[in-house]
């Protein structure tokens, strides 16, 4: 699980595989189309592709003479969860804070001060 | 209110939040310094959060404990490392057992939050340094079972710098 989601960050820790990425989840392409957008050799663009296979971010299929590399968004789906579950976590902090600013009356129960289960319902 | 995230660092693991209030310095410290004021921000309302001690001194301790909707409370620890009232505060926060010891496994993520006066109001920023990727995968796992998480927003979250 864990090691999952760690080849998933070092995937999309790197600029070109971030591009190759973003490129082909727009449309499927061919290896050496890629190749062609970037300033290094077929051979390095190859090596990012098979790290992005290895995270599951793309998939990669022959067709003829070709390598046609294709993404895979529930891949994408999972590392941007783990980012925007934190800041979510913190935008509901701050929003709650700015309630507190401009609300600044004690609430009607202290919070959890109570076995109610429900909570607070501030 | 707009909470932007400035910076995600994905190799350092340091993610940051700038949020403006509407609110002087004074003010927007209080809900860190008075843990009955941050205890009704720390959690969400299906979650509060209840902290049984709190010594706002640096090296001072602090536990908490959350309630979920299902009667459960994990709890966790701060330690209080720097403190430079109304402006900078440091501090690590983790995971506890339920006898309120730190759970090592865990480790700690270190929050540097400052106060700066805009105008009439309050910048804060929060900074959060984490360990490795497993705890930053750990915490967000703990976030999706607090229920924090709402629509997602734009693909641009990660793939950010997209060369054109």
């Amino acid at each position: 699980m864990s090691d999952d989601l760690d080849r998933l960050f070092h995937a999309l820790s790197d600029a070109t595989r971030r591009d190759i990425v973003a490129r082909v989840m727009l449309q499927e392409q061919s290896v050496s189309a890629l190749a062609a957008r970037y300033a290094m050799s077929f051979a390095a663009v190859q090596k990012h592709v098979t790290v992005l296979e290895k995270a599951t971010l793309v998939s990669k299929q022959r067709r003829g003479r070709e390598q046609i590399v294709s993404g895979n968004p529930h891949s994408i789906l999972r590392a941007r969860e783990a980012l925007e579950t934190y800041e979510e976590i913190w935008r509901g902090r701050t929003e709650r804070m700015r309630d507190l600013l401009t609300d600044d009356t004690p609430p009607a129960q202290a919070p959890a001060a109570t076995s109610d289960p429900e909570g607070p319902t501030s | 209110m707009t909470v932007t995230t400035t910076q995600k660092d994905l190799e350092g693991l340091t993610l940051t939040f700038v949020t403006e209030f509407d609110a002087p310095v004074e003010r927007v410290w209080q809900l860190w310094a008075d843990p009955r004021k941050l205890e009704r921000w720390w959690g969400p309302p299906s979650w509060p959060a209840t902290f049984t001690q709190y010594d706002f001194v640096e090296g001072g301790a602090a536990s908490y404990f959350m309630t979920g909707p299902d009667g459960s409370k994990p709890a966790g620890w701060w330690t209080i490392s720097f403190i430079d009232a109304p402006h900078r505060l440091e501090f690590d926060d983790g995971f506890a057992d339920e006898d309120g010891y730190p759970v090592e496994a865990m480790g700690a993520v270190h929050g540097v939050v400052t106060f700066e006066t805009v105008g009439s109001g309050t910048r804060m920023t929060v900074t959060s340094h984490f360990q490795s990727r497993e705890q930053f995968d750990q915490m967000a796992q703990m976030g999706m079972e607090e229920g924090m998480r709402e629509a997602l927003g734009q693909m641009d979250a990660i793939l950010a710098d997209v060369a054109v």
